[in-house]
């Protein structure tokens, strides 16, 4: 793996860790190796950190079926101290461990207005690997839909 | 934090909190309280329906079972246990609050929560959605046939489904088959490259499980089986939990 395409970027990266991977899972040493991967994948300089994060990390709301519960007002308002929590490393996008968070996350920013992205760590792994094709790329934003696309003849869009 | 204080009227019995004790292993030290409030100053959901957890626990401690129990707010904590990783005394908070969520009529939980639930007990799939397993592996056949095809340096790329004997048995959210399918390659990829030898699930492919979001202990246990005897049947050695 390399992080040369985002050697010039520059693109900016958080990193929400999932309550249930981190936290209630393999703490602080899988935050770690999330990291190892993410760094190795964007680059050292392109990761910006929310504080506090890994095992003392903040819930982002989406968990423990509050997406379903149909309390929307409730928690947009518990995902508030998550989204000021991105707002603030001012980082393009925000990866995402975990379905509920992915969709948590994604979903606070555009209640917002936010132009930050939110992904999953597959999708850059195979960014990095220059093996991602153009129909793969649904949570990237304009910045990276056009970057090292494998078989772009095979795009849907 | 929550805006007003507790409030006692009359001699309360605290029935709840101990009857929660017994059941949790350790018994959560539900009883060693500081009172400090560092759970409900870090907790995101501190101030909703006028509660948080040191409030709740409290009103647990003080025999105000009902006032608690039936606090909307019990959805609205995700049991995301940074109160725990946070309290001096390491207080089980959120197993408080699932007992106190399977103190309510089923019928009166949140309708979203128990009809995902109900759609993951309509066939083997576990899946909130209710797609059936047929519909899961045509999905995956198809879309595995799809990038062979587009991406020939992939022509022998795998998503085997009930394949026995493999390391890992790996599990996928209903999402990616039902609505974005393509999602669900990446993964497919890494884990080819990286020559991981893995498969899918007919029976218990998806990795939700919304009744232990609903507090149902009877439906989660065996939604949690199927997966589980599947990975077992088909003799795979690591449950590899993609949720």
């Amino acid at each position: 793996m390399s992080s040369d395409w985002n050697k010039d970027r520059k693109i900016k990266f958080t990193i929400q860790d999932p309550c249930q991977i981190v936290r209630k899972g393999y703490g602080d040493e899988v935050a770690d190796d999330l990291r190892f991967v993410i760094k190795s994948v964007v680059g050292e300089d392109n990761v910006i950190e929310m504080t506090p994060n890994k095992s003392n990390n903040y819930c982002c709301g989406g968990g423990g079926g509050f997406l379903q519960s149909g309390f929307t007002d409730a928690r947009r308002a518990y995902g508030e101290l998550k989204y000021q929590q991105i707002i603030s490393t001012g980082a393009d996008y925000c990866i995402t461990g975990c379905h509920n968070c992915h969709a948590q996350v994604h979903d606070i920013g555009h209640h917002h207005g936010a132009a930050y992205g939110t992904v999953h760590i597959w999708t850059l792994i195979c960014l990095s690997l220059g093996i991602l094709g153009p129909n793969e790329r649904a949570y990237l934003g304009d910045d990276l839909k056009d970057v090292d696309v494998f078989h772009p003849e095979s795009s849907l869009y | 934090m929550a805006e007003s204080s507790i409030k006692i009227r009359g001699k309360k019995q605290t029935v709840f909190k101990d009857k929660v004790k017994e059941i949790i292993p350790g018994g959560g030290n539900l009883d060693l309280c500081l009172t400090c409030g560092a759970c409900a100053s870090g907790c995101p959901a501190s101030g909703l329906e006028d509660m948080d957890p040191r409030k709740f626990l409290r009103m647990c401690a003080m025999g105000l079972d009902e006032e608690a129990t039936s606090s909307p707010w019990v959805w609205m904590c995700t049991m995301c246990q940074r109160c725990i990783y946070v309290c001096p005394m390491q207080i089980d908070i959120p197993q408080l609050i699932y007992n106190a969520r399977a103190t309510w009529p089923r019928e009166d939980r949140p309708k979203g929560i128990r009809d995902s639930c109900d759609m993951a007990l309509r066939n083997d799939s576990n899946s909130a959605m209710g797609t059936a397993p047929d519909d899961f592996v045509f999905v995956v056949g198809d879309v595995l046939d799809e990038y062979r095809e587009a991406q020939p340096e992939f022509k022998d790329m795998v998503a085997p489904i009930d394949k026995p004997n493999t390391q890992f048995f790996v599990n996928q959210n209903s999402r990616e088959p039902n609505v974005e399918p393509d999602e669900m390659v990446p993964l497919w990829k890494i884990l080819h490259l990286a020559g991981v030898d893995w498969t899918y699930g007919s029976r218990g492919w998806a990795a939700e499980n919304y009744c232990m979001f609903l507090a149902d202990d009877k439906c989660w246990d065996h939604v949690t089986r199927v997966s589980a005897e599947q990975a077992d049947d088909l003799g795979c050695k690591v449950f590899l939990n993609t949720e």
